[in-house]
């Protein structure tokens, strides 16, 4: 299956008619309904092709619904994943699951959140990129030209940690309920730790996480990508025990994000990039409204948080996409 | 079993259907040359010089330009090009 090129470099599964059959079994649509069109061939793509490479990438079956939203996300023109995949930048999707589902089928919101460990995690993002590869015709070297990529790109997929905490999550924040069960994309770099160890106010907290933020895919590009805040337990405590809201928690870190263009102009400090010098003078924002996506997630102990760098947003890039998850 | 050993296929199931380059033609006399510019960052500065140096040498250009680098030129953009042109220069990247 390697020499086909039907795989991501690891082994897999073996998708036997047995195998696809029982994983078929996970969701209530039929085998045959076509779902997405998957970037960049535009291939028209059925539940059954979709059971076939989540078998190859070790998922169960009851995983499969999520595989299949998650492919409704990313399909489609505002995510812009044909772009994703084209792009030098070093970027994929990144997946966060909310709702029960989340938990009924086991995935890792807590320890090592971001990395190995946990099926479902682990397999879910897997599955979608070999049905990219294997579907859409979009594998490395091909379509994807990222000059470095990332290891997020072999699957990159999470669950927030969303009963311990007083705020709203991530799906909520998009305009879901908390029974709703929501997978959201959006496209980012690999994960980044920012160790805050003596702060013990959210006034000096934010200011460490803001200050980080402000250097993600370059400290001299504003406005025009998006990123994700992982923020662990212990930090996350900081702001819960001062009484601060995830609403004034996202304002204030946005009124410190703001940028004096005068530093970022091109040449500027001996850098030739940088802003065109038209732009001098200026206070921008580091992220535009809503640019800044923020979950809670991580192992109870350990004073870090991580942060993803996003890509272009809006309309000529990507988009944050959310889909209910169909069972 | 030998059910074992039969396996689905994870592909699309379709064969890229082969293309071949189109002629080139043996020099540009009264062809129309299309300058596809993809919205990146400094592409027009080097299709400008281009169309400069085409014009000079009396050759028709007709300029084109992708909406964003990000996501493939659209359908009518292309067919324009197609039917308007008989070559084309597109500025890839900055």
């Amino acid at each position: 299956m390697f020499e086909r090129s039907w795989t991501d470099g690891l082994p897999v599964v073996p998708p036997t008619t047995e195998r696809v059959r029982k994983m078929l079994a996970g969701t209530s649509r039929s085998a045959d309904e076509i779902v997405v069109s998957v970037p960049p061939n535009l291939i028209e793509c059925s539940v059954e092709k979709i059971a076939i490479n989540a078998v190859m990438a070790g998922c169960k079956p009851e995983f499969l619904p999520v595989v299949i939203s998650a492919l409704e996300t990313i399909c489609t023109e505002e995510f812009n994943m044909h772009g994703v995949l084209a792009t030098t930048m070093s970027v994929g999707p990144i997946f966060v699951v909310n709702g029960p589902i989340a938990r009924d089928i086991g995935m890792n919101s807590g320890i090592n959140v971001l990395g190995h460990g946990n099926r479902a995690n682990s397999t879910i993002g897997r599955a979608v990129q070999l049905v990219i590869n294997n579907v859409g015709g979009g594998g490395p070297g091909g379509v994807d030209r990222s000059t470095l990529g990332h290891m997020g790109k072999q699957g990159f997929c999470f669950s927030e940690n969303e009963l311990s905490s007083p705020w709203s999550s991530l799906a909520e924040n998009r305009g879901y309920n908390s029974s709703q069960n929501v997978i959201t994309a959006f496209t980012g770099e690999g994960p980044r730790l920012v160790m805050d160890q003596k702060s013990r106010t959210p006034e000096s907290l934010i200011r460490t996480l803001a200050e980080h933020l402000i250097s993600t895919v370059s400290s001299r590009i504003v406005v025009g990508m998006d990123a994700m805040l992982v923020l662990s337990p212990e930090h996350s405590a900081r702001f819960h025990e001062a009484g601060w809201s995830k609403e004034r928690f996202l304002e204030e870190i946005a009124a410190i994000m703001m940028i004096d263009t005068d530093n970022i102009i091109a040449g500027s400090g001996g850098i030739e990039e940088g802003l065109p010098a038209e732009m001098k003078g200026m206070s921008l924002p580091k992220f535009r409204p809503d640019g800044l996506l923020l979950v809670q997630a991580g192992g109870p102990a350990g004073l870090f948080s991580a942060i993803i760098g996003g890509w272009l947003n809006g309309p000529p890039g990507s988009e944050p996409t959310s889909k209910e998850i169909l069972l | 079993m030998t059910n074992e050993k039969v396996l689905l296929d994870p592909t699309s199931e379709t064969a890229p259907s082969e293309r071949s380059l189109s002629e080139r033609p043996e020099n540009m006399d009264g062809l129309t040359v299309g300058l596809l510019d993809i919205s990146k960052g400094r592409g027009d500065i080097f299709l400008n010089r281009l169309e400069e140096k085409l014009s000079d040498t009396g050759i028709k250009v007709l300029r084109f330009k992708k909406p964003t680098f990000t996501k493939p030129a659209p359908v009518d953009l292309r067919h324009e090009i197609a039917t308007k042109c008989d070559a084309v220069i597109e500025a890839l990247a900055d």
